[in-house]
C-alpha cells in the first residue's frame, strides 16, 4: 500500500566541503581539527533584512530545505521535523557570553531567540507559512535519527503524504576550545585516522542536511527509507539486535548491500564499529565523515549518500571503508552512535 | 488494531510539592508557590518572582543517592526524581520487561551549570566533567541510565510546547505498535540564561503572575520535573495495571506568525485544538474543562483567549496554574497533564489565582476558586516560541467502558 | 544633535546588523518601522537596550519605544531630553 511508504524526493545539503564537491567524482578535501562550514550563497534565498539576525545554523537550514522542497516539487507540507545535537550553540555562546561579561546587563534579545532549540524549523515553518506538524529533537547523536523516525511515523500512521525532515548542526569557538579540554575534538595537528584511530576525539564540523519525504514515488525519488530504529543502550548483543531489526523486513545479514558506518576517527568510539564491521565480514562497508566531519547530526550527510549511491547506482571509491566492492546496489544499512549510547539502524532501498 | 493509551502512573517535583500528593494538595488549598529566587544569585533577583523548588542541587543529590563524582545538573536530577517516582507509581517491576521508552523535553539543559562554571574550566579542571552534560540529550540519557531504562530514548525540545509533544510522540508510539510502554514528559531547573533571557523579552513580571487578569503584567518562570507512564492495552491487561486516565486526543500546529509571539488571532493554537479534538472524536462541548497555558503576558493570553472563543460555542470552564508553579517552560505541559490527569480523577478544577479584572477584549473570566465537577475530558494547552502550539485532551477511564 | 544623530545612525546600523546600508543611506526623518527601514518588534527590543547601554536611559514599558523610534529625529531628541550618560 503506497500509503505506508517512505521516498525521499529531493534533499538539500551544506557541509565543510566545497558547495560543487560531488563524492562520486573526486577525493574530499582533507579535514583538520576544526572544519567550517563551506557555505553557499544565502543571499538569493535569504533576504538582508532576515539574514541579519539569522544563526549560522538557521541559514544552513533554511538553504538545505529548500533545496529539498524544490527539487520534490513539493507543495502542501504537512510537517517539518528537524533534528539537531547542541542547537543554534553560537547565538548562546554570544548570549552566555554576555550574560557574564555585562554581569547581566545591557542583554538583547535576538541571540537569546535564536539560541532556542527548535529555531531552525520554526523559521523554515515561518517562511513558507506554514501551520502544520513542527517538531525538533534533540538528542546528542541520535538526533537526526529521532526526526526521521518521527518523519517517517508521519507518513506510516498519520496520514501525512509530504513531510521534510532535516538535521543541522553548527560550530562555536568557545564550544570548539572546551570539547578539546575534554578530548572529544581533535586537537590541532593532530592525525584524524578514521581506519584505525589511534587518539580520542573527533574532528569537528557543521552542516545541514534536509530531505523532502513522501509516500508517492516519483521518477526522481532517490531512495525508500524503509525503518528506523534507535534507543540509548543494547539489551542484547549487537548481532541479535541487528538481525531483530533486519528480521522484521524478512532481511538477513547477507541481503545487505553496504553497511554505512558512523566511523568518526575516535579510537575511544571506535570498538563498536569494529564488533560491527566484523558482522559484515564479506559486505561493502562505507564511512563518510571523512567527507561531513563529526558532529551529533552528521548522520544525516550518511543519510544523503546512501540516497545518492542507491539513485546512482554507483558506489565511489572514496568512501570504501573496505575492501569489498557491492554485487547489487539494493540495500543499504546505517549504523550510528554517539559517545557510546544514542544508537540508530537506518535501512534504506533503491526504488 | 490501534491500542488505547493509558496513564497508570505520574510523578511530579515542582515549586509547590515533591510529590503528585502534595501538589493536589496546594492546588486545593490554594497554596502558591511562587517566591523570591534564593537558590543562586541573580543581579534581577529583586525584580523578580519564580516558581522555585526550595531544594538545594547537594539536597537532590542526596535524595536521589548520586554516585561521588555524578555528571548531573539539575535539570537531569530533577527529571529523574520525578521519572522514577512516575515509574513507581506504576508499579512497575521491571521497566524492560516489555519494549519500553522514554520520551524527555527540555529547553535548559545543563545550562544551569554550564553558565556556572563556563569560564572556569581551566583553572578549575574539576567542573570540566559538566561540558559534556551540556546538550539537552544529555538529562534524557541521564534519566534513562537512573531508571535502568534500555529502549527508544528521545529528547524534544519546542520551547514551551515541549513536553506536550513528548507525550503526544509517545501516545502515537503506544498506540501504533512502537512501543508497549513509555516514560513521557520534560523538566526545566531555573537558570541565569533564561531569567535574562526572557527579561530581553521584557514578558517578566515583578509580581505573582496573573493569568488572563486585563491588567497583567508578565510571566514568572519557574522550574520542575513531570513524568507520565503510558502504557498499551496490552500491558495494562497483563499487569492489571490501574489505569488513572487516557490520553484521548492530541495535536500539534505551528502558528508561522512570529518567532516569539503569538497571532492575533491565536491560528495555531486553534489549530492545536481542533486537532486534538478531531483525534479524540469529540465535540467541543463534552470538554469540562480547560487547563490553558495562560502564562500572564499580555500576548499569550490574549492569543489564547481568542483561540478559545474559535473553538468553543461555550468557552468551558478554564484556569491556569501557571499562577502556582510559574512558567516551567519545557516541562510545564507534563506538569499540566498532571493536574489535567488530577482534575479527572478527583472531579475537580483548579483555581486560576490572582485574578481581579477581566481582560477588556472579550467576555471570559477564568475559574477562581476550586470547583467540585464531574468531568470526562479535560484539555490542556502549551504554547511555545517559534509559534509551536500543542494541545492535549486526557479522558477519564469510564468514559471508554 | 548633528553629532548625535549621526553616532545614532551608526549605531544602529551596528547593533542591528545592517549589512547593506550606511549612514548616509539613512535620513534623518524616514520611518525606521513598517515601511521605512522596515525594522520589526524584536528591532524595537534592541534599541530599547542602546538606550539604555549609550545613553543611560531606562524604558520600563516597551510600548513606549513605538514613539521614541519613529525616525532618526525622535530618538535624537528623546535621548537629548533624557540622557543620564554622556
Amino acid at each position: 500500500m503506497s500509503m505506508n511508504r517512505c521516498y525521499i524526493n529531493g534533499l538539500g545539503g551544506v557541509t565543510v566541503q566545497d558547495p560543487l564537491f560531488d563524492v562520486f567524482e573526486a577525493s574530499p578535501q582533507l579535514l583538520q581539527s576544526l572544519n567550517k562550514a563551506q557555505h553557499p550563497s544565502y543571499k538569493e534565498l535569504i533576504a538582508p533584512a532576515m539574514s541579519r539576525r539569522m544563526a549560522k545554523g538557521v541559514k544552513m537550514g533554511i538553504y538545505a530545505a529548500d533545496k529539498a522542497l524544490s527539487e520534490a516539487h513539493m507543495s502542501g507540507l504537512q510537517a517539518v521535523i528537524v533534528g539537531t545535537g547542541l542547537g543554534c550553540i553560537e547565538d548562546s555562546e554570544k548570549f552566555l557570553d554576555a550574560i557574564i561579561e555585562n554581569d547581566e546587563q545591557f542583554l538583547t534579545p535576538t541571540a537569546f531567540i535564536q539560541s532556542t532549540h527548535n529555531t531552525v524549523a520554526a523559521q523554515i515553518a515561518l517562511r513558507l507559512g506554514c501551520k502544520a506538524y513542527n517538531f525538533t529533537y534533540v538528542n546528542g547523536a541520535s538526533s537526526f535519527e529521532s526526526a526521521l523516525f518521527d518523519g517517517l511515523m508521519q507518513l506510516k500512521h498519520f496520514g501525512k503524504q509530504q513531510v521534510l525532515v532535516g538535521g543541522v548542526d553548527e560550530i562555536a569557538p568557545y564550544t570548539f576550545s572546551m570539547f578539546e579540554m575534554v578530548g572529544k575534538v581533535k586537537s590541532e595537528g593532530q592525525e584524524i585516522l578514521f581506519k584505525q584511530p589511534s587518539t580520542a576525539g573527533v574532528p569537528l564540523g557543521e552542516g545541514a542536511h534536509f530531505f523532502a519525504l513522501s509516500n508517492e514515488k516519483k521518477e526522481g525519488s532517490y531512495a525508500e527509507v524503509c525503518d528506523v530504529m534507535l534507543f540509548n543502550a543494547f539489551k542484547d548483543n549487537e548481532a541479535d539486535t541487528l538481525r531483530s531489526f533486519l528480521q522484521r523486513h524478512s532481511l538477513d545479514f547477507d541481503a545487505i548491500d553496504v553497511v554505512v558506518l558512523g566511523v568518526n576517527a575516535d579510537v575511544r568510539q571506535q570498538a563498536f564499529y569494529d564488533r560491527v564491521s566484523i558482522l559484515f565480514p564479506e559486505t561493502a562497508q562505507a564511512y563518510y565523515q571523512h567527507v561531513s566531519a563529526g558532529y551529533d547530526t552528521a548522520s544525516a550527510y550518511g543519510l544523503r549518500l546512501a540516497a545518492e549511491i542507491l539513485a546512482r547506482g554507483q558506489y565511489p571509491e572514496t568512501v570504501q571503508y573496505n575492501e569489498v566492492r557491492p554485487e547489487k546496489l539494493q540495500t543499504i544499512l546505517l549504523i550510528n552512535q554517539g559517545g557510546g549510547t544514542d544508537f540508530s539502524f537506518v535501512l534504506v532501498k533503491a526504488c | 488494531m490501534r491500542s488505547r493509551v493509558a496513564i497508570t502512573g505520574m510523578g511530579i517535583i515542582s515549586a509547590i510539592g515533591s510529590t503528585v500528593e502534595e501538589n493536589f494538595d496546594a492546588l486545593v488549598s490554594k497554596r502558591t508557590g511562587i517566591s523570591v529566587l534564593e537558590n543562586f544569585s541573580s543581579r534581577h533577583a529583586s525584580e523578580i518572582k519564580v516558581g522555585e523548588i526550595k531544594h538545594t542541587n547537594e539536597e537532590l543529590q542526596q535524595l536521589l543517592g548520586l554516585p561521588a563524582g555524578n555528571t548531573f545538573t539539575r535539570t537531569g536530577m530533577l527529571g529523574a526524581y520525578a521519572a522514577a517516582q512516575a515509574v513507581k507509581a506504576a508499579g512497575i517491576k521491571d521497566l524492560n520487561d516489555v519494549r519500553a521508552g522514554l520520551i524527555s523535553s527540555t529547553s535548559v539543559g545543563g545550562m544551569d551549570f554550564t553558565e556556572k562554571h563556563y569560564k572556569q574550566y581551566l583553572e578549575h579542571p574539576e567542573y570540566q566533567k559538566y561540558i559534556e552534560s551540556h546538550h539537552a540529550g544529555d538529562s534524557s540519557n541521564k534519566i534513562a541510565d537512573y531508571l535502568g531504562l534500555k529502549g527508544f530514548v528521545s529528547t524534544i525540545s519546542t520551547a514551551c510546547s515541549s513536553a506536550a509533544n513528548a507525550i503526544m510522540l509517545g501516545a502515537g508510539m503506544i498506540e501504533n505498535g512502537y512501543l508497549d510502554r513509555v516514560v513521557v514528559g520534560g523538566t526545566d531547573a531555573l537558570s541565569k540564561f533564561t531569567i535574562n533571557g526572557f527579561k530581553t523579552l521584557m514578558i517578566l513580571s515583578d509580581a505573582d503572575n496573573t493569568p488572563f487578569d486585563n491588567d497583567r503584567k508578565g510571566l514568572n518562570l519557574g522550574e520542575a520535573a513531570a513524568y507520565l507512564v503510558l502504557e498499551s492495552d496490552e500491558v495494562v491487561q497483563c499487569e492489571q495495571r490501574k489505569v488513572l486516565a487516557y490520553v484521548a486526543g492530541y495535536g500539534n500546529a505551528n502558528d508561522a506568525y512570529h518567532q516569539t509571539a503569538s497571532s492575533e488571532n491565536g491560528e495555531g493554537a486553534y489549530l492545536a485544538m481542533q486537532q486534538a479534538l478531531e483525534k479524540a472524536g469529540i465535540h467541543p462541548d463534552k470538554v469540562g474543562y480547560v487547563n490553558a497555558h495562560g502564562t500572564a503576558t499580555p500576548n499569550n493570553d490574549l492569543s489564547e483567549g481568542r483561540a478559545l472563543l474559535r473553538v468553543f460555542d461555550e468557552v468551558p470552564v478554564f484556569s491556569s496554574t501557571k499562577a502556582f508553579t510559574g512558567h516551567t517552560l519545557a516541562a510545564a505541559a507534563a506538569v499540566e497533564a498532571v493536574y489535567s490527569v488530577l482534575a479527572l480523577q478527583k472531579g475537580v478544577v483548579f483555581p486560576n489565582l490572582n485574578f481581579r479584572r477581566p481582560m477588556e477584549e472579550f467576555d471570559l473570566v477564568p475559574q477562581t476558586e476550586i470547583l467540585f465537577k464531574d468531568l470526562d475530558y479535560v484539555l490542556s494547552n502549551s504554547f511555545g516560541f517559534g509559534g509551536n502550539c500543542s494541545t492535549l485532551i486526557f479522558s477519564k477511564t469510564d468514559v471508554h467502558e | 544633535m548633528e553629532a548625535l544623530k549621526q553616532e545614532l545612525k551608526e549605531r544602529i546600523i551596528e547593533v542591528l546588523n545592517l549589512e547593506d546600508i550606511t549612514p548616509s543611506d539613512i535620513q534623518d526623518t524616514d520611518a525606521l518601522f513598517g515601511d521605512g527601514l522596515g525594522l520589526d518588534s524584536i528591532d524595537a527590543l534592541e534599541l530599547i537596550v542602546l538606550l539604555d547601554k549609550e545613553y543611560g536611559i531606562k524604558l520600563a514599558d516597551p510600548k513606549q519605544g513605538k514613539e521614541i523610534f519613529q525616525s532618526v529625529e525622535t530618538m535624537a531628541a528623546f535621548i537629548a531630553e533624557n540622557r543620564t550618560k554622556l
